[in-house]
This record gives structure tokens, sequence and C-alpha cells, in this order.
């Protein structure tokens, strides 16, 4: 009998995941604390056990996530055994960095981008395992399982190398490094479905509730850094809502929802035509802004 | 239980793949709202009609300025009786290379045509890779039927001119217009003569090739797990067939027999495992077993002179003077090639390694009889190669020159300096080992 969907994924990112300690010699996990890295890190535990997990994960953090994402961070790592790296670009904080001051590019390219360059040259990674999809968005589409990055971190479209089969073909130059995405096959959908099977904790921010939020538009924004600024008009509202990615508090808009579980998740996901990524203002700066990011090195 | 169909899609420029996918997932409820609304922005300034479906899955902005398709695309949509996993592949020919990669994992190739052009040199290329990868159920998408009036002749035409390309492979034409909608997911009133199912009815209902679970037992190992001095296992995923624990299996290529003791994973032990499941195997016998190994129920072929196709995808031909690395499974080597081939070249040849490897005939085993080729100086996957069978001359030790004088070769041959470093290293690498 075949396997179902959810199993033949399964599969798939353990054989990556298995093949990336392998063939490398000083791998990373970045976790981002989302639903993606929740799962990201299961698969891991599932790849090499009874091992424990042989890399550390990496988070960056911009110093603007919600707290309660460094919360749920601090004790799920530390319950599951995992090392856990935190990098923030201190000087860019120092300077005054937020989104309001520099713009939502520039910030995100100091705070996230040069954060996570800096972090991976300092530990002197080769090989660094992120949670994103192929669903997620057009230029991630066309990213691979194993994503060449030059010295810089930065990733040609062009240049990349044809992967057929599973065979990952994992050989670097000097300086370069690879990305690796073993969820690159997974939808979102999938990713909750395996989470519900799978018991997967995940930061309770996902999870609908009444929340102190400004509503702007069809975006509700958090108040959790004092920087936002307010419109003429506009205050705190107490809203029923629930965040569907995560990212940092003052660029992550919540979407109005009643879905406290899961499974109430998953309902509402089969009747939503939303994309998930919409209410991540920083991808919509530009047309093609993920492809740029990415062409700088962002994951 | 939803299962999984992986398919890609292939044609030549301008046959409207795109647009077939951008409604594929639009009708399938795949494509987002603000998706819609971004490309219904973007397609004002351009005149392909109201929604211009071919910007859902041209990803990168070269290809949105340059209207075309560049690389492989994954795209995932789901209806109620099945998921799909598709990769959208571009018809130029300088990324032919794009098509084998999609082809590799597919079940089934969808190629489209445009039907006032019918079957030109470039679908013939297509369903030859698709072909050569294993495919062997295709979808004839005659699209723009709408141009040729929706005419029953153009397209019996092209699918005679299919049948006879295509021989010997399961065949389903369909007549469409992607960009209006007609026999994608609901049935044309445009095509009265026309019985057979919509696109959407075919993929979701066709029976594709599950042999692999009945298929006889192959595990590469891809990592030896030794966490305490009590426990060695050998991880790795099943690529065909069926382990049981108290079964008998050799380790490849040693040869050596033991029994599977204990199937481990994360969620506890199996009795039973099969293709595709990664598992962590325990064995019976202290035996010396490492990554690159297989274990196996019947014999595998051992040789390091084989005969493959190869599908050449660097700019950089292939050179019978240079030494590649090969990987196939959980196995790198040295190996040379006997014939040279250029890019989108694809050539029987003759394969010979630095060491033995374990394989099986592609046509057998996909997991176990596929390889690629990686250039040593550029690290790119410059081929990807399926194997027929063991070289049929036994080699003699005169066919292997001595060390020496290999690397003598390697030296003299490379092209550049860098080159001839990188050559001598592995070389001497493989030597020493």
């Amino acid at each position: 009998m075949p396997l179902d969907h959810l199993h033949a994924l399964e599969a798939e990112a353990i054989q990556i995941i298995r093949e990336v300690v392998a063939e490398f010699e000083r791998p990373v996990m970045l976790y981002s604390i989302g639903k993606d890295s929740s799962v990201l890190l299961r698969l891991a535990q599932k790849a090499l056990y009874p091992g424990p997990i042989p890399f550390p994960l990496l988070h960056v953090d911009t110093t603007y996530k919600f707290r309660e994402m460094i919360e749920f961070r601090d004790s799920y790592t530390a319950g599951i055994g995992a090392r856990l790296i935190v990098h923030t670009n201190t000087g860019a904080i120092a300077d005054g960095t937020q989104p309001f001051l520099v713009g939502t590019q520039r910030c995100c390219g100091l705070l996230k981008t040069r954060a996570l360059l800096d972090a991976l040259d300092a530990g002197g990674f080769d090989a660094a395992f992120g949670g994103a999809r192929r669903d997620e968005e057009r230029s991630r589409a066309k990213e691979r399982i194993f994503s060449l990055r030059d010295a810089r971190g930065q990733w040609d479209p062009k240049r990349q190398r044809p992967e057929l089969w599973h065979l990952l073909n994992g050989r670097l130059r000097p300086g370069e490094t690879i990305r690796v995405f073993p969820l690159s096959n997974w939808t979102e959908l999938d990713v909750w479905h395996y989470i519900d099977a799978e018991r997967i904790p995940v930061v309770p921010l996902y999870f609908a509730k009444e929340r102190e939020v400004i509503v702007r538009g069809d975006a509700l924004i958090a108040l959790e850094q004092g920087f936002v600024p307010l419109l003429p008009g506009e205050r705190p509202e107490r809203v029923m809502c629930r965040m569907r990615s995560l990212g940092c508090s003052p660029c992550t808009g919540a979407v109005r929802s009643t879905a406290d579980t899961v499974p109430r998740i998953i309902e509402e996901l089969i009747a939503a035509r939303h994309s998930e990524r919409q209410l991540r203002i920083i991808d919509h700066d530009l047309d093609g802004s993920m492809e740029l990011k990415k062409r700088e090195g962002y994951f | 239980m939803a299962t999984l169909l992986r398919l890609c899609t292939a044609g030549s420029v301008d046959d409207g793949k795109s647009t077939l996918i951008g409604r594929l997932l639009y009708d399938a409820q795949a494509v987002y709202e603000d998706q819609v609304r971004s490309v219904t922005r973007a397609s004002r300034n351009r005149t392909a009609g109201p929604i211009d479906f071919s910007l859902f899955t041209d990803g990168l902005k070269a290809e949105r300025e340059q209207c075309i398709t560049i690389d492989v695309a994954y795209r995932y949509f789901a209806t109620a009786r099945r998921k799909f996993i598709l990769a959208d592949t571009p018809g130029h020919e300088q990324y032919t290379r794009n098509m084998a990669t999609g082809a590799s994992t597919a079940n089934l190739a969808i190629l489209l045509v445009d039907a006032r052009h019918g079957l030109r040199p470039q679908s013939r290329r297509h369903a030859q890779i698709a072909r050569l990868l294993g495919i062997s159920s295709f979808v004839v998408a005659i699209n723009k039927m709408d141009l040729v009036d929706f005419d029953r002749g153009v397209f019996d035409r092209i699918r005679e001119e299919f049948a006879d390309c295509l021989h010997g492979a399961t065949l389903q034409p369909i007549p469409l217009s992607a960009l209006h909608g007609d026999n994608v997911t609901a049935p044309s009133d445009r095509t009265p003569w026309y019985d057979g199912p919509t696109l959407v009815e075919y993929l979701e209902t066709i029976d594709v090739d599950r042999r692999s679970a009945t298929e006889a037992f192959r595990f590469p190992v891809q990592l030896v797990l030794r966490p305490s001095h009590d426990f060695r296992g050998y991880a790795g995923q099943i690529l065909a067939g069926t382990v049981r624990v108290g079964e008998r299996v050799t380790v490849w290529p040693s040869g050596h027999e033991t029994t599977v003791q204990r199937i481990v994973t994360w969620d506890g032990d199996l009795d039973v495992a099969s293709a595709p499941q990664s598992v962590t195997l325990v064995l019976a016998d202290q035996l010396d077993v490492s990554r690159g190994d297989v274990l196996a129920v019947g014999a595998p072929h051992v040789a390091s002179r084989f005969e493959a196709q190869i599908v050449w995808m660097d700019e950089r031909p292939l050179d019978t003077s240079r030494v590649y690395l090969l990987k196939q499974t959980g196995r790198t080597v040295t190996a040379e090639i006997d014939r040279g081939l250029a890019l989108n070249e694809i050539g029987a040849v003759v394969v010979t390694t630095a060491r033995p490897i374990v394989f099986d005939s592609y046509a057998r085993h996909h997991g176990t009889g596929a390889f690629i080729v990686i250039d040593p100086a550029s690290s790119f996957t410059a081929g990807a190669g399926m194997i027929v069978q063991p070289a049929r001359e036994l080699v003699g030790a005169m066919d292997r020159p001595g060390a020496a004088e290999r690397l003598a070769h390697v030296a003299r041959t490379a092209a550049t300096d860098t080159d001839a470093v990188t050559a001598v290293r592995q070389a001497l690498e493989e030597i020493l080992i």
C-alpha cells in the first residue's frame, strides 16, 4: 500500500537531513520559532534518533519578535536538549534601527539578512537548514533543496544546479555554503496536518484569542513595540485574532479568527482564500522583493 | 487517504504551458486571492486577457520581464481525490537540463503542443527525455484549440503524430484551451466530438506505477548512527521493496549476509517497513558497514565499469580525458567516461569508476540505477545518468593504468592548473583509499 502524502513527505525530509549530516562538517539549523521550524526540528529528531540532534540551532533575533515567541523558544529548545545560538546585529540596534525609522527593507537587510550572514560566518557553518517551503512565494517555487550560496551568502537563480532524483550535490568550492530546505515540497496545509498528527507544540500566537491590536485597513497590528506610530483616530482595540505566520511584531499582521485549536486552524485554512504571506508587510514593498532579499543572502 | 501524483510538464516555447498551469492552480483554488490581485495588477500592462495565468508560475523578475520561463518551478495543488506536485519545466533549448530534472521524480508527463503547430522537434526531444527518465504515462495536451476553431481533424492529426513518437507508452490526448479553460476542469461544449476525460479528471484517476514496495529490497546506508556504545544503527531510506525483522539481508559490495534485528524509528520499533520509508536498521552481526554500502535482498550488480545513458547539462562539454565525480546512492567516486557529449546532448556511454559501485539497471530500480556526474572543478551537476547494465567486456588489469600513469594523465590533460590540482588530489585520494 502506498504511503499517504504526509508520510511520503516525512520520509523525504528525513533523507535530506541525514544526507546533510553525512556530507557536511558544520551544519546548523536556522530556527525561527514558527510552525515550519517546529516541524523541521521534529524531523531532525526523527532523522537522527536514537542519537541527539548533532548540530546547533541558530535564531537570528531582531529583538522585535513577539515576547511569546522568545518564551517559547527558550523553554522548548531547553526541553528537548538542543543547543541554541542566538545572534543579534547589536550594532544596528544600537544605531536605532527599526522599521518605521529606516523602512522595512533596510531594517530586514540589517537585522535579518546581515545578522544571518554574520552568524553563519562566525560559526563557520557550511550548511544551514531552513524551513522555507516552495509554496510560500513564487521565487521560492524555483528554489532547490540544496540551495548554493556564494561566499557572501547570495543566491544566483541562474547558477542553480540541476537536482535530480534524490541525489543531492553537496560539493562546495572554497567560501561557498548551502542552505538546505527539507520542507521544500510541503504546503502550509501539510505543515498543519503534520503538527496535528504528531502533536507538535507551537507558539500560542497561532491560536485565536482576544488581543490588543490596531485595526488598519485589512491588517491587525500588534502593539508590543512602543515605536509603532498611531495614525490619527487610531486606538488599540481588543479583537479576536491569531497569527498565520510569525515574524517581528511591528511587521506581522494578525487575522481575525476564532480558530483556537489545530484542527480548527486546518478547517479555517481549507476555507481560506488568502495566502499566508499577505500579512507579512515586508514582502510587498516591491514587486519581486523576496527574490531581491534572497539574492542578498536571505533564506 | 489522499495519494500523491508527481507530474512534470513540457512543451515548446509559447505553447502556453505556464498559462495551463496557472489555470490548473486557479481552478483547484491553489492560487490565493492576494496572488490573483497582484497578478491582475501586473497583467494590466500586458495583453493576455483579463488575468494572465502565466504570471502565477513565472516566479523570477527576469522571467516576468521577458515573458519566458527560465527555471523549473514546483507547484502544489490538491483536489478532493489527490495531491499533486507539479514541476513546470521550461521549453527553451538551453534549459533542457531542467526538463530532465523535472522528469526525474515524476510519475507522469504532460506534453503540451500548440494546435496550430503540432509536434515540433522540441516536443519530440522532451518526449524522448521523459521516456529516458522512465516516465511511461503521458497526457498530450493539445492547446490553443480555440485558435483552430476546435477542429477535430487537427486534433486527430496531432494525436497520431504523438502515438508514433511515444510508441509503447500510455497516452491520453486531450483538446484544450488553457486560456479559456476548455477541458481543463470542466468539459467543453466546444468539443462535442471529444468524449474523453478532462485534464483534471484524468490526473485524479490515473493509476500510476506504485510497484516499488513489492520489488526486491534495496537500502543504501546514508549514515551510521552510534549514539552510545551499545547502539549501532544504519540510517537510510528504503529505495525499493520491503524489509522485516528477522529477515536475511546481504551487505554489498562485501557480500556478507546478516539478519535484520530491529527496525528503529522515533515513533517506536517496526516489524516491517517498505519503500519509501526512512528508517534505521540494526543488524544481528558486527560487520563493517559504512555510508554508501547497500543492504539488499537478492543480488544487485557490483562493478566499476558499466553502460549508461547520460544527459549532459553543463555548458562545458563532457571531456573523455577528464576525471569526474559520480554520485550514486550515498557513494561518491571518481569516474571516467568514454564518450564526449555537449550541453543538452544525450548519449550511450561506458563509465569506469575508480572503485566498484553497487547498482541495478535504471529500468529495474530508479533509486539504485541513477547517478549524477559532478565536475570536480566547478562542482556543478554536469550530467544525469541512468545505468543500463555492467559493461560487457571483463575489466582486466591492463585496462587500468597504474597509479603513477593515472596521475600523470590527469595532470597532463587538465585544462587549467586549478583543474589539474583538483583532479590529481582526487585521483590520489582514491588511490590511497
